[in-house]
């Protein structure tokens, strides 16, 4: 019997929580004797693949492109996980949501440069009128907080998982 | 002057208190937890946050433990599966009619709200957000408020008026549009009545109102003896 497939994706987030799941340590070995990790910023692969069983998803939905990846993962995944706060709530990301677009934009590109202000249309996706959970767009089976959630949360999750166990996420919480 | 005692059992346990208790009173007292974001020990309660509610038998309402009066022979539930989705979905409502962002918050991992978020194991949110855009007034030379971070419980308004005596916070606006205020919707550094006593900062139980200059998760504020203290001194005193 082939290894269940574990993959993780960085949506709006600042990696955070990928530093967190590093923060296993040797727990990483554990984890993928047991599993395989078919994709991810860990990962040298450019196409999410086909029949993933785990997805941790890191990030809120603030693009065009994270909204294309976040359907292409929840049709492609059995589990998907909401990983950390931006998944969870769009935590920081979210915070833009009362100013909209046009006027982030303008103070990021326009107010604040002296030289050839313009705003980026080319090479970079445009952005989401605001910055949603992963819940507001796909269903999501397991909500994961915390900023990051703690490597040992994580572990438990990825065992629990693996282990054929329904995960109890006790202890994580929203902030740190 | 006697005051009558009355029994009565809240979760199946046997408890005791005198007239005029609140159910919550009588439950602290015996160690009995119930949840609450505007009740706060040392100044009177508004049965605003709805976290406490309970189930009193024989009553189709639940009740705020908080403001409702204890009887003779009252079988109270303070806990059950029931009270605890509705303490759930309460605070699901709270977090969304502001915008809150715990990882950023001065407050963080000294919040009450946030805190209760954790016992009632809330880990994500099904409403829609109301994300409204709202101000800050750091025009205080020691304080600030962030009303993104308010929820309304007037702990401030509260304490400012029975305790402190200066009535510098009130409410202005309805609804959705409801803000706590200083002197009639003045700058709270223009006001002429707070005597930056520094009270309200220390009952907020959220990051709403924080002192200045300090960082992300910087320290707790929930250290507050002075308050039932006060309160029974104006009481002997009859103010």
């Amino acid at each position: 019997m082939s290894k269940p497939r574990v993959a993780t994706v960085w949506l709006d987030g600042c990696s955070g929580c990928h530093m967190s799941l590093i923060d296993m340590d040797e727990r990483l070995l554990d984890i993928f004797e047991r599993a395989d990790l078919v994709y991810g910023p860990l990962v040298d692969i450019k196409e999410f693949p086909e029949d993933v069983d785990v997805c941790l998803v890191e990030g809120a939905v603030s693009s065009e492109e994270d909204l294309h990846r976040i359907r292409q993962v929840r049709e492609r995944t059995k589990v998907l996980v909401a990983f950390g706060d931006c998944a969870v709530t769009s935590n920081v990301p979210g915070m833009r949501n009362p100013i909209g677009v046009a006027p982030l934009m303008d103070r990021a590109y326009r107010e604040n440069v002296t030289l050839n202000p313009q705003v980026p249309t080319q090479w970079v996706p445009a952005l989401l009128p605001t910055s949603e959970p992963i819940n507001r767009v796909v269903p999501v089976d397991i909500f994961l907080p915390g900023c990051p959630p703690h490597a040992d949360l994580i572990y438990t999750l990825l065992d629990d998982l693996l282990s054929g166990r329904t995960p109890a996420v006790a202890g994580a919480r929203f902030g740190r | 002057m006697t005051k009558t005692v009355y029994t009565l059992t809240i979760d199946g346990r046997d408890v005791a208190g005198t007239q005029g208790q609140t159910i919550m009173d009588v439950a602290e007292e015996n160690g009995i937890d119930i949840p609450g974001l505007c009740h706060l020990p040392g100044i009177h309660d508004r049965g605003a946050c709805r976290l406490c509610v309970v189930e009193i038998a024989g009553s189709p309402k639940l009740a705020a433990a908080c403001v409702t009066q204890i009887a003779e022979g009252m079988a109270v539930t303070a806990h059950s599966e029931t009270l605890q989705e509705y303490r759930r979905a309460a605070t699901e409502m709270i977090f969304l009619e502001r915008n809150h962002v715990c990882s950023v918050c001065v407050a963080n991992n000294h919040c009450e709200l946030q805190g209760l978020a954790d016992d009632l194991q809330l880990t994500h949110f099904e409403l829609p957000r109301i994300m409204p855009k709202v101000d800050i007034d750091a025009s205080h030379k020691l304080f600030a408020i962030d009303h993104n971070r308010c929820i309304l419980c007037l702990r401030c308004v509260r304490v400012c008026d029975e305790i402190e005596g200066a009535h510098t916070w009130d409410v202005m606006h309805r609804g959705l549009e409801t803000r706590v205020q200083t002197d009639m919707g003045i700058p709270w550094g223009e006001s002429p009545t707070c005597t930056s006593c520094g009270k309200c900062v220390q009952v907020c139980p959220t990051g709403a109102l924080f002192e200045k200059g300090r960082p992300v998760a910087s320290g707790s504020k929930t250290r507050r003896p002075f308050l039932p203290w006060l309160r029974v001194r104006q009481e002997e005193r009859g103010l």
